[in-house]
């Protein structure tokens, strides 16, 4: 019932948020929309803002100004009934070091009206063989998989995720990766900050690139930057040459009927769409 | 909206449990709050096998040094933990509403506090031949004073110690001179006039002084409205100091 009463409302919307510690403006007029069962990243550089923003939407911070709204509620009341539908996992968080992954997992499941099963959230977690274990004898990547079953068990409908897999290995963050696929392919909300790029492209429909609490850009990952093309190739003298432009068609045409005016060949010959990291390097320096 | 809220009663219930496990999964918590206490019975009895009047000392000052142990020391070590550790924060973004869980917190120090006196008062009976409490009703009171006021000002205590690894040496020093002057191994009557002033100011005196009262001399309560008042009046500041400077998250986060 509660679906069918929001399910028309986007499941976060930002308007004009800002927040500052004393003299520190960390976030200075953040505007976004983050639709229902999507999965949004906030990319950013160490102090872009990036967490205080994710913790006003978690109800851990008060806002200066602007208006913030998740699943229709303001979290800056911090109501049980938005909690209770909402997932959280920090950045660095521990768990009770005497307690076993299971005791743990059951123990939040109670705080939730509807939780899902401990065992089957195990299984989402990758957790099933760690689950009599003590917390505190858990590796990095193990105790950061409890932090998602923990994030998971109340079965949420959004899920807040800060730099879930900072200091990973590549296998435990290709096993993070997993399992927030897993959470988009359950329908569940996504809301992940990062400052990688990889992670951000591999697994974010869209992405808000956010630098000294601005955001710079936003949009699907492979269309950020899409009008400009590069287009590559070595001349006859050997030295590489590039041209940037929005219509690579054209510039095709152009310099290929030149050469072949000339009865040259355009070696190594590409034309690329800039890949995120071009779109954010240059964002992010400009911006700096 | 239908159960969108689990019941406040069940949460706190559950919490208190949870406590109640990792207290005697925790080797130093349950070596503190049980060994520690009869190791301390066992040691004074035998020095003062047969001298009565030094067993009606000891029996009442250690029922309020465990009384003090299992409040003020384990909230104030606890609650730094948990804070630093970020599991406050955590339990924070849950729907588990703060009063249930300082209620399961709160259980989980009473439990111990009312435990430990109880092994105190059967021990100093049975081993030690101290008679029965005299007066029991103002034996619960001051108990329940007594937790009251150190389980507020261990709350309160944790607010200023900035981590875990610094904290047995902030409670030590406020919890060993304490338990020394206010009269817990010897009668305080008889130390010097500068220690016998600073010990009335201290909370941890009027309760020795109180259970002493009611374990020993049989002497009521109107007797001791003093001890009371002092205590009150420490479980007041412990009270405004515990919700002012509360603080969900780590020290080094903000």
């Amino acid at each position: 019932m509660m679906e069918a009463m929001t399910s028309g409302v986007p499941a976060i919307e930002v308007r004009g948020l800002t927040k500052a510690y004393g003299a520190h403006q960390a976030v200075r007029g953040v505007d976004f929309t983050v639709a229902r069962g999507e999965v949004f990243g906030l990319l950013g550089p160490n102090g872009a803002g990036k967490t205080t923003t994710v913790e006003v939407l978690e109800g851990y911070r008060a806002r200066d100004t602007g208006t913030v709204s998740v699943l229709g509620y303001d979290p800056g009341n911090r109501s049980a009934q938005l909690r209770s539908r909402v997932g959280i996992v920090l950045q660095s968080c521990g768990t009770y070091p005497h307690l076993t992954v299971a005791e743990t997992v059951e123990h939040f499941a109670a705080l939730y009206p509807a939780p899902r099963e401990v065992g089957e959230v195990l299984a989402l977690a990758g957790l099933e063989e760690c689950a009599g274990r003590r917390a505190r004898t858990l590796s990095g990547g193990q105790a950061r998989r409890l932090d998602f079953a923990l994030a998971l068990v109340g079965d949420p409908e959004l899920i807040f995720l800060d730099e879930p897999t900072t200091g990973f290995d590549p296998g435990a963050r290709r096993a993070a990766w997993d399992v927030i696929r897993a959470l988009r392919d359950l329908g569940k909300t996504v809301v992940l900050t990062t400052h990688y790029l990889d992670e951000a492209q591999t697994l974010a429909d869209r992405v808000a690139i956010l630098q000294g609490g601005r955001i710079l850009a936003e949009g699907p990952p492979d269309a950020l930057g899409a009008s400009r093309y590069r287009v590559a190739w070595r001349a006859a003298d050997g030295t590489a040459e590039e041209r940037f432009t929005d219509d690579p068609t054209s510039l095709l045409a152009e310099l290929t009927a030149e050469a072949l005016a000339r009865g040259e060949r355009l070696e190594e010959l590409s034309v690329t769409r800039p890949s995120l990291e071009d779109v954010y390097l240059e964002l992010t320096e400009l911006a700096a | 909206m239908g159960a969108a809220v689990v019941p406040w009663w069940g949460v706190a219930w559950r919490q208190y449990r949870l406590e109640r496990r990792m207290f005697w999964r925790n080797p130093s918590a349950a070596f503190f709050g049980v060994v520690l206490p009869l190791g301390l019975l066992a040691i004074f009895g035998a020095v003062f096998a047969g001298r009565d009047e030094d067993l009606d000392v000891i029996v009442p000052g250690i029922a309020g040094m465990s009384v003090m142990s299992a409040t003020f020391t384990s909230l104030a070590y606890n609650l730094t933990t948990l804070r630093e550790r970020g599991i406050l924060k955590r339990l924070r973004g849950t729907p588990l509403p703060t009063s249930a869980y300082l209620a399961g917190l709160a259980g989980n120090a009473v439990a111990n506090a009312v435990a430990q006196v109880a092994i105190v008062l059967v021990v100093g009976h049975v081993l030690l031949g101290v008679s029965w409490p005299g007066d029991w009703l103002a034996l619960g009171v001051f108990v329940v004073v007594g937790v009251v006021c150190f389980a507020l000002l261990g709350i309160a205590f944790s607010h200023a110690i900035p981590n875990p690894e610094s904290a047995p040496a902030y409670v030590n020093a406020v919890f060993l001179p304490q338990i020394l002057i206010a009269g817990v191994f010897y009668d305080a009557e008889d130390a010097p006039n500068i220690i016998h002033d600073i010990a009335q100011a201290l909370p941890l005196t009027h309760l020795v002084d109180g259970l002493s009262g009611a374990i020993v001399d049989n002497e009521g309560l109107s007797r001791h409205w003093v001890a009371l008042l002092v205590l009150a009046w420490w479980a007041a500041i412990g009270l405004v100091l515990a919700v002012r400077g509360f603080s969900w998250e780590a020290r080094r986060e903000r």
